[in-house]
């Protein structure tokens, strides 16, 4: 076992730096949180600038324009990008490190020649319509329907947490193409152009406010069969095909940005006041950040393991499952500690009265979608134990 | 960076491991308790003869160091294995298991000796330096109902002072590699009380199914493994870091990280194996007790994980 960085490794991490150095002072003011059209923009112009200079599509195969990165040259590019407070990969995330990876294996020579390019300029934004109202943990129980009429099908139904949906230009697709199979078997992976007749995007408020996912209605909605990524009713197989693309850097950034806010929360607790004293002075809360903080390197360590794994295997496998359902719960932890610290100041948002409201209350909020998002932690622990224990299914 | 074990690293880890299978079975490991949990001498130097106390005097680190421990943990190996490891470099007795060395760092309410009836040489951990003491002549009560009935314990009411053998940065030394491969123990018990517990959630049957697929017992277990799994990646991190080949340069801190992760998750592995195993779980007949008191008593090793939370906040 070695935790160092090899000379390649090294020297991969200062050309980045150089570069990162060079351009982030000359970037513009990032767009209002709310302003989804600006921050679009913004995220483009930042992916575009990744390719210009060499860096796009990090863990992208080199034949489709990508760096070929290894899992630890990965990390280090995040390292590297959450240091230099670089912007984040925002609207290009389900078109770099979701849709895209997927046309990479399953898609067509023509498929691929046009929407690669696309994507690591950061010229086409993708969303995802997976998951339905009806069809959450259960996602193969799908039901949004798409009936092949000649060379089109016609999509009618709903999806749901469609992120970026209002700004995106395609959407990677599951829909129901068979009804009489089990449900596995009768899914499709479609790839759809935003914006056609019969469909209408409806923004949700999160429960912070914010509107960053959407849902999308289709009422009849004809999408060519062209459009189609592998076979008919072979769109579940297809889709898992992606998640053999995560490395163990997923957490990357989140995780470095929660390591920081733990430290920071430490000397926020030296510098508030209780009962005149300040936090700090209580034995019982150095306590709760030393174990926090203990918590969260252990953790860093943990995405080393399964970086190495990845690195090793091409696979994080159910360490990824560990690492979420160890991060979701401690995340949660730090926001409700720093709440506590920050006591009534905590009651905002934003920051108020020259304190770090914001980092910390935004954080708390954000740990509450962790332990949802992307499988649920109960979903994650029936994973756990039954793919790394190997305990029999429920039913 | 290549944060998995090599070649060489797991093969030392399967040899251990298949010698601790075959020699300290389960089996041995309870008629141990008949006799009042006094060491083996003849296991003793076996141990010492596979070369886990000399593992580091021979010239390897503590990265194969803390895979042999997590395997001696697993099998719930008694005794004062850390101490007798660490005072290999300084006694050549000790590094072959022909001596049995224990250790003591004060502490309060009162002083707690271990096996004190079974050492050859108990060495006290001060910050100031450590002292060997012959056993002899610590003064003090036997408990008559120790917790792990493996690990007996004594009241300790006169400790002598010593004779000083290793200055204060050798005691800090100690401290620190102390935690770290108590904390590869309590790692090991992790992984077996998971293992019991699996075992068991897989063959109970209730309401006519194996109680291990009701997602309220498979939970439990998944919250057992994230715990573990999290915890190795600590105690090998620590491990790595002090051989030189790790990403921080603050050796104590990575310590005290790892050894609170494993007595946090070594004392919850313990209790949430006893509770799969519902009623059985408090019976002296299974094993979930064994590694859960195990647990306890590895908690209070070179600072329990309250201290250690307390301590690394300090450098905060």
């Amino acid at each position: 076992m070695d935790l160092q960085f090899t000379d390649a490794e090294n020297s991969f991490r200062l050309k980045l730096r150089d570069w990162l150095s060079s351009v982030i002072p000359q970037l513009p003011h990032e767009p209002h949180r709310n302003d989804w059209i600006g921050r679009r923009e913004y995220d483009s112009m930042w992916q575009r600038m990744l390719f210009d200079a060499g860096f796009a599509g990090i863990n992208w195969p080199r034949e489709y324009g990508g760096l070929g990165a290894t899992p630890t040259e990965h990390l280090i590019f995040l390292e590297e990008t959450e240091r230099a407070r670089a912007p984040y990969v925002g609207q290009n995330f389900v078109g770099l490190l979701h849709a895209g990876p997927t046309l990479i294996t399953e898609a067509s020579a023509e498929q691929k020649a046009f929407h690669l390019p696309a994507i690591l300029k950061g010229e086409h934004i993708w969303c995802q319509g997976f998951s339905e109202p009806g069809a959450g943990s259960d996602l193969a129980s799908l039901s949004c329907r798409a009936i092949r009429d000649g060379d089109d099908y016609v999509i009618s139904g709903q999806k749901i947490w469609t992120s970026f949906g209002h700004t995106a230009d395609y959407c990677e697709m599951l829909v129901r193409t068979d009804t009489d199979v089990p449900k596995h078997r009768g899914i499709t992976w479609l790839i759809v152009p935003m914006g056609l007749p019969g469909m209408d995007v409806r923004p949700l408020r999160t429960l912070e406010g914010s509107t960053e996912f959407c849902e999308v209605f289709f009422d009849e909605v004809r999408v060519p069969v062209a459009n189609r990524v592998g076979d008919e009713n072979d769109g579940w197989r297809v889709a898992m095909v992606t998640l053999s693309f995560e490395r163990g850097t997923a957490f990357v950034s989140e995780m470095l940005q929660s390591m920081e806010l733990a430290r920071d929360l430490a000397q926020l607790a030296k510098r508030v006041t209780r009962n005149g004293v300040t936090a700090w002075d209580d034995a019982g809360l150095r306590r709760d950040i030393g174990r926090i903080c203990a918590e969260l390197d252990a953790l860093w360590a943990l995405t080393k393991r399964n970086i190495s794994q990845a690195q090793r295997t091409g696979l994080v496998g159910p360490g990824g499952n560990v690492f979420k359902l160890a991060y979701a719960e401690l995340r949660s932890r730090l926001g409700e500690l720093a709440m506590h610290l920050l006591d009534r100041a905590s009651l905002s948002i934003d920051d108020i009265a020259d304190l770090p409201t914001h980092a910390h209350v935004h954080g708390r909020i954000h740990a509450l979608s962790l332990g949802i998002a992307a499988g649920t932690s109960q979903v994650q622990r029936n994973i756990v134990a039954e793919r790394i224990l190997g305990l029999p299914k429920e039913r | 960076m290549d944060f998995e074990l090599n070649d060489d690293e797991r093969s030392l880890q399967e040899g251990i491991r298949s010698f601790l299978t075959g020699r300290c079975t389960i089996d041995v490991v309870r008629a141990n308790e008949e006799t009042g949990g006094a060491l083996d001498r003849a296991l003793w130097q076996e141990l010492g003869a596979v070369g886990v106390f000399s593992l580091r005097a021979d010239g390897f680190g503590m990265t194969e160091s803390v895979l042999a421990f997590e395997e001696l943990g697993r099998s719930l190996v008694a005794g004062p294995l850390v101490a007798s490891h660490l005072a290999a470099t300084l006694m050549p007795a000790a590094a072959n298991g022909s001596r049995i060395v224990g250790l003591i760092e004060p502490s309060e309410p009162v002083n707690v000796a271990e096996h004190l009836a079974s050492l050859d040489d108990l060495i006290v951990v001060r910050p100031e330096g450590l002292f060997v003491v012959d056993p002899a002549e610590v003064i003090g009560v036997h408990a008559e109902r120790p917790l792990d009935a493996l690990t007996p314990i004594t009241a300790v009411s006169h400790l002598p002072q010593g004779k000083l053998i290793a200055d204060a940065a050798a005691a800090h030394v100690w401290h620190r590699d102390g935690m770290v491969l108590t904390a590869a123990l309590q790692l090991g018990l992790c992984l077996a009380s998971i293992d019991l517990a699996k075992q068991y959630a897989m063959q109970r049957e209730q309401f006519g199914r194996p109680i291990g697929s009701f997602q309220a017992v498979k939970h439990l277990l998944a919250d057992m493994l994230t715990k573990a799994e999290v915890t190795r990646a600590a105690v090998y991190a620590a491990a790595v870091n002090i051989d030189g080949r790790g990403d921080s340069t603050d050796l104590m801190q990575t310590a005290r990280m790892a050894k609170m992760l494993a007595g946090d998750s070594a004392l919850f592995c313990g209790k949430t194996g006893i509770q799969v195993h519902g009623g059985m779980g408090f019976t002296w007949e299974v094993d979930a007790q064994r590694y859960w008191k195990r647990a306890c008593v590895l908690d209070t090793h070179f600072g329990n994980s309250d201290e250690h939370a307390a301590a690394f906040s300090a450098a905060l």
